[in-house]
């Protein structure tokens, strides 16, 4: 079997070693389309709509990365992966970028030669209780039953989390998430943890989602970003300023209505005539990109509070930390100048 | 009391006494024969409505065939919630396959049926012109799904899911399988050394090795030998691990089917001078495959339920199409209708196959007539 497996990788190194490594923005632009690897479906992130087109947070992204480099969102090829398979895929070159709520690890980044280009969505391991158990805050949880996850991080949170604050509970180990959500529906557990999106998304899928509540307490970091394979600093440029431009377009109050007519026009921000392309942005060319680079993400796709409000507010989700540094969250881009 | 008494001679048939016969009798005898009998089928007709009613309420009557989401199907009645599997049945049948060229996957499909028919059923009319062309059928199959040639738009792999990707997995893996497995398991009987090992390894390798962790080495491990880019399609992939390991179990089916014919056979054959091909062919195949029949089936069904598992390596089989549907904030929910729907379509080819292999049985079922 190995020796099998080695024969059809020799066979098919001789057969592709005619093809030199082309730039990773060539072989878009030369396919005409981005492969995108995307989560197989989770609320809000990524899920198809009744018609077979994918639509969520993380999609949008991939959207937006096509409308930068090919000028159109829709030239999307879009390619499921598990938690399990996604880097391996990246890694095998099914995708030139894998948007699937990636949490940012120091071993992830080095040690799988990855490159995480920033930060979409902060999330956070948070719990959720019925609004029946009058519990305000997890510190009152004292001897409440808990399910959880076995062997994920997610179980280690809790412990330290419950340690740290000297409260006592009840874990009832479970296997997978969906058994869990159904012990929580039958009372087998009063708490019910996980992050916090995944909370959200799991409230929506009861039939009485107003019964049940996430309590403020975030107790872990799950920075979730988009991923590209290490070694072109060129697309890694790319699809971090895309993410940027969508953020700067909320800051400038940029709109996917309003877009064109501000990029026809001559602003007295002059941060906005560079990002439309009105004023030369130095460097740009190195990038590949041409003047209306962020005009067709902003219009085809909507700044980064569009997406967010048109995906993940029907979960509930607040903006929170994810809220730009003026509004007092955590995302804070560098000046386009 | 005087008896009648019959002398000898011919009498007509008098009917049964009246209470054991008909309907009444049927219901008299097995269900009321006793006072503890009538109280338990008392019991049972009322448990047995109540669970009916219930299940027919939520399955029909309360059933909402078609809303614009789970709200918008709560608010009309509270039984299952149809429309989740209404608004996206082409999504569960086609996966993503793009609709304008959605008909290219209905002719593949019921052409397979034509291309089966002369290799399942033997007496069929005109079969020698109908093998042609099931020999010609996988050629014709790959070109119209996969496109690319003759004009037909190309698709790309990671569009196909849902039923169709079952059917294409299931059948690949069973059509390939059959026949490695024979060849895998003459090997293992056969006299030369080097193909007696070698097949050992293979079959017990196989067989030593969880399912799910070939898929991964076919998504996963193989990318580390193949250079980058390199877009040896991940649906080739796992056909391929499929039909190695059905043909493992395959293989060990069949070498019990060949040791169980009678040692007379194999020397009869001898003493009639045939070669090894020959024996084989018209002695030891015809006896060991009908031999063989159930566990081949069983495995094939197996091998088809199993298609499910490409769900860890992110491939949207009915199941992961219908975990995406509840992932959608319109469906988010309705999971028991999603999985009994997927479970139907199961049911109902796993027990075709099982129906088809006891037809094939009783009409092969020479010997013991």
């Amino acid at each position: 079997m190995k020796t099998k497996m080695l024969l059809a990788g020799v066979t098919a190194g001789v057969m592709f070693a005619g093809s030199v490594l082309a730039s990773t923005l060539d072989d878009v632009r030369a396919r005409g389309k981005l492969n995108c690897i995307i989560n197989t479906g989770l609320a809000g992130f990524a899920a198809p709509d009744d018609k077979g087109n994918w639509t969520g947070f993380d999609v949008d992204f991939c959207r937006a990365v096509a409308a930068a480099t090919l000028g159109d969102a829709n030239k999307v090829n879009y390619t499921t992966a598990t938690g399990k398979t996604r880097f391996t895929k990246l890694a095998a070159g099914e995708g030139e970028l894998l948007s699937r709520n990636t949490t940012w690890t120091f071993s992830r980044d080095v040690d799988l030669s990855q490159t995480f280009i920033g930060v979409n969505y902060y999330d956070g391991q948070g719990f959720m209780v019925p609004k029946a158990l009058g519990v305000k805050s997890a510190k009152g949880l004292d001897g409440a039953s808990v399910c959880i996850q076995t062997g994920t991080t997610t179980e280690l949170n809790l412990a330290e989390f419950f340690a740290g604050n000297n409260i006592k509970y009840n874990p009832v180990p479970i296997e997978t998430n969906a058994e869990a959500q159904e012990l929580y529906k039958a009372g087998r557990c009063d708490v019910y943890t996980t992050d916090a999106s995944g909370l959200y998304a799991t409230m929506m899928s009861f039939d009485n989602p107003s019964d049940h509540m996430v309590l403020p307490e975030i107790v872990s970091k799950e920075p979730l970003g988009p991923v590209v394979r290490h070694g072109d600093d060129q697309w890694a440029d790319i699809v971090a300023w895309v993410l940027r431009a969508m953020m700067a377009g909320e800051e400038k109050g940029i709109t996917s209505k309003n877009v064109k007519e501000l990029a026809a026009k001559d602003n007295k921000d002059k941060e906005i005539n560079r990002l439309l392309g009105k004023d030369p942005l130095q460097g740009l060319s190195k990038l590949g990109l041409s003047a209306d680079w962020a005009v067709n993400v902003i219009s085809q796709v909507g700044n980064y509070q569009e997406s967010f409000e048109k995906h993940l507010f029907p979960l509930t989700i607040k903006r929170g930390m994810n809220a730009l540094y003026r509004d007092g969250g955590l995302h804070y881009i560098p000046p386009i100048k | 009391m005087s008896e009648k008494i019959y002398k000898p001679g011919n009498y007509p048939d008098l009917p049964p006494p009246p209470g054991t016969v008909g309907v009444y009798g049927w219901i008299r005898q097995n269900l009321f024969s006793s006072i503890s009998n009538s109280l338990l089928t008392i019991i049972s007709v009322v448990l047995l409505y109540y669970l009916i009613d219930g299940i027919i309420g939520w399955f029909f009557l309360d059933a909402v065939f078609d809303a614009d989401s789970k709200i918008a199907c709560r608010k009309i009645d509270d039984g299952a919630c149809w429309a989740v599997i209404t608004r996206r049945v082409g999504q569960f049948v086609y996966g993503f396959y793009p609709e304008a060229e959605r008909w290219r996957i209905d002719i593949t499909f019921l052409t397979m049926f034509i291309a089966f028919a002369p290799l399942l059923y033997p007496d069929i009319p005109k079969r020698k012109w109908l093998l042609y062309f099931s020999l010609f059928y996988p050629f014709f199959a790959f070109v119209l799904i996969m496109g690319g040639y003759f004009g037909l738009q190309k698709i790309e792999y990671s569009l196909f899911g849902g039923f169709m990707l079952t059917v294409i997995l299931g059948v690949c893996g069973i059509v390939c399988s059959l026949p490695l497995g024979i060849l895998l398991a003459l090997g293992r009987q056969s006299n030369l050394t080097v193909v007696r090992t070698l097949s050992v390894c293979f079959i017990e390798f196989m067989r030593g090795v969880p399912l799910i962790t070939l898929l991964f080495v076919a998504s996963s491990m193989l990318n580390y030998f193949l250079p980058p880019g390199t877009n040896f399609s991940i649906l080739v992939r796992v056909i391929i691990m499929f039909t190695f390991f059905s043909a493992a179990y395959i293989a060990e089916v069949i070498r019990g089917g060949i040791q169980a014919i009678p040692k007379g056979q194999y020397e009869a054959a001898d003493a009639l001078g045939m070669n090894y091909w020959q024996k084989t062919r018209f002695i030891t195949l015809p006896q060991a495959l009908k031999i063989s029949i159930p566990g081949i089936v069983n495995t094939f069904i197996g091998l088809y339920k199993d298609t499910t598992l490409v769900v860890v390596i992110g491939l949207l089989d009915p199941l992961g199409i219908g975990r995406a549907a509840l992932a959608d904030t319109k469906w988010n929910g309705l999971s028991t209708e999603t999985y009994l729907f997927v479970a139907l379509f199961f049911f109902v080819s796993c027990f075709a196959m099982s129906r088809y292999s006891l037809w094939l049985e009783n009409k092969l079922n020479t010997d013991k007539k």
